[in-house]
């Protein structure tokens, strides 16, 4: 299954290797990543594959969502499908 | 692959425009609950309401956090109970309510309704028990919602159920007077009830209905503002375009969550509803939308017009998302959910003549509207009539919400808290239709009614 990993937030050293970390951990595969900072306001988008994920979608949400609190990141990951529905027909 | 653009579009509308999924509808009929003895029936709901709904929320809550899509509610809707009661005997229909709300609480679901009658040409010895116990059944119970049709296009309006109801609302009110007639919230009146309605307080399940459906309702008031304010001072041509466009998208998006939702609860999907239904918070408003549009305070002259353009607008773009739209479907004005409307009360340019005008030609009626403790049953009954008449002849569905607020006077506040939000009490004329509502009877339905 397909989903979009979003991070939004300032921009500091190591964010990308830090969320790379938790998804490799849980058996989550990168498939595309891209990134702006603009006036150090970071963001960046991951399209991962989680068919082979270790631990439940919800679990790996709620573990991103906490290493994103600890810097004041706003670190998502939502199923693609939602993003196709509403932007493709 | 999908741009980086429309990603962050999508998390904009669900972070910061309010974009939500309203409500998932459980529909279940009870018709095979029916029992002489209205313990047994009772037995046999709550066992068909926990098992059908067991998995409910927990549905709810995983396609929530998959998705990333806030959805507010998840609720149940029934068969409407004077129909499923009509065999028993005995008893007390009250105690059919505090079965659904114990069956509700089983669940985790945030309201249950169908504690409800149709009655649009006349009562059943069932329906008048059911409406008698409404009162009571509301006030003893925390998540039922109750609903009465008096009227339809086709058979006119049940003016003695229109009396009736103008009573029930305020016995309603007097008997939850400490919680600022609370009961008066779950209570609607309706005039062409739609039966796969996902909406509360309003909702029950048809009897044209499948023995278990998922309905969705979707909103996203704040997302239509947001788009809007990038069109300022464009006609009004440029203006439908941008909301049909944005009702196109969020009910995609509504589409996705109720297929995902019918496949794991293993339940057919009915409709998407397509509402733009506002709430308390900043920024969710069906107001401010009307406002965006170019006037100064909602409830000024143009309104209407504002508002039948978005109800329009609405549906057209919804209507193409979805394989099956239905419900109410359009713009929702309840006074007391939306911070803009509640504005507009208080400053005293939206004022309740001007809510029913407007209610020709939004989705629904008079909607969480407060009024003075004081106001007479039959004022309120013919509040209920005047609404009633505008859905016969419009061919539209009406419903009046109406709190008759105990103790309070004009200019107070009353407050409910969450998504019922808190409303200003409006004042309502002071020359009596007591005379009227007293006739009683039926008026007929309108020519157009003969449509064979």
């Amino acid at each position: 299954m397909k989903a979009i990993v979003t991070v939004i937030g300032k921009d500091r050293v190591g964010i990308i290797a830090d969320v790379c970390a938790i998804l490799a951990a849980n058996g989550v595969n990168v498939l595309d990543i891209s990134q702006t900072v603009m006036q150090d306001y970071f963001t960046m988008i991951m399209m991962v594959d989680t068919s082979q994920c270790r631990v439940r979608f919800n679990e790996l949400s709620d573990m991103l969502a906490a290493e994103g609190e600890k810097t004041a990141l706003t670190i998502r990951i939502q199923r693609s499908d939602i993003f196709e529905a509403m932007h493709r027909i | 692959m999908i741009s980086r653009n429309e990603i962050i579009q999508t998390i904009e509308m669900i972070d910061q425009q309010h974009l939500d999924i309203r409500t998932i509808t459980m529909g279940i009929s009870l018709l095979d609950c029916a029992d002489t003895d209205m313990r047994s029936c009772c037995g046999k709901i709550y066992d068909k309401i926990t098992r059908l709904a067991a998995d409910l929320v927990k549905t709810g809550e995983d396609i929530e956090a998959e998705f990333g899509i806030p959805i507010v509610n998840k609720r149940i809707s029934v068969t409407p109970i004077s129909l499923v009661a009509a065999g028993c005997a005995g008893g007390d229909y009250a105690d059919i309510a505090r079965t659904l709300d114990k069956a509700a609480a089983e669940t985790g679901v945030n309201f249950i309704g169908g504690f409800s009658a149709l009655v649009h040409k006349d009562f059943t010895n069932s329906d008048r028990r059911l409406i008698d116990a409404i009162p009571e059944a509301l006030a003893s119970t925390n998540l039922v919602c109750s609903s009465v049709n008096v009227a339809t296009t086709r058979s006119g309006i049940n003016m003695d159920a229109v009396r009736l109801m103008g009573e029930k609302v305020k016995k309603a009110a007097e008997l939850t007077a400490d919680s600022g007639g609370m009961a008066c919230a779950k209570l609607v009146v309706f005039a062409n009830a739609v039966e796969d309605n996902p909406f509360m307080a309003g909702a029950f399940h048809g009897v044209g209905e499948a023995e278990c459906v998922i309905n969705v309702g979707v909103s996203g008031p704040g997302v239509v503002h947001h788009a809007l304010k990038a069109c300022r001072g464009e006609p009004f041509d440029v203006v439908a375009e941008t909301i049909k466009k944005t009702a196109f998208k969020v009910t995609r998006m509504g589409e996705l969550v109720a297929r995902e939702a019918s496949k794991r609860l293993n339940v057919p999907f009915g409709v998407v509803d397509l509402s733009l239904a506002p709430t308390p918070a900043v920024g969710d408003s069906v107001a401010d939308i009307l406002e965006e549009m170019g006037l100064e305070s909602v409830g000024t002259h143009g309104t209407t017009a504002a508002l039948a353009l978005l109800n329009d607008a609405v549906k057209k773009g919804g209507v193409m998302a979805s394989s099956s739209v239905g419900g109410l479907s359009g713009a929702f004005i309840p006074v007391s959910e939306d911070a803009g409307m509640i504005a507009g009360a208080e400053r005293g340019s939206l004022v309740l003549d001007k809510l029913e005008a407007m209610t020709c030609v939004c989705s629904v009626g008079l909607d969480m509207i407060a009024v003075p403790g004081d106001t007479p049953a039959e004022t309120i009954a013919a509040i209920i009539a005047d609404e009633a008449a505008i859905g016969v002849v419009n061919n539209k569905t009406t419903a009046v919400r109406i709190i008759s607020a105990p103790r309070k006077k004009v200019g107070e506040r009353v407050d409910f808290g969450g998504l019922l939000g808190s409303a200003p009490v409006m004042p309502v004329h002071k020359f009596s239709s007591a005379e009227f509502i007293g006739r009683g009877g039926r008026i007929p339905a309108p020519l157009h009614s003969l449509r064979n």
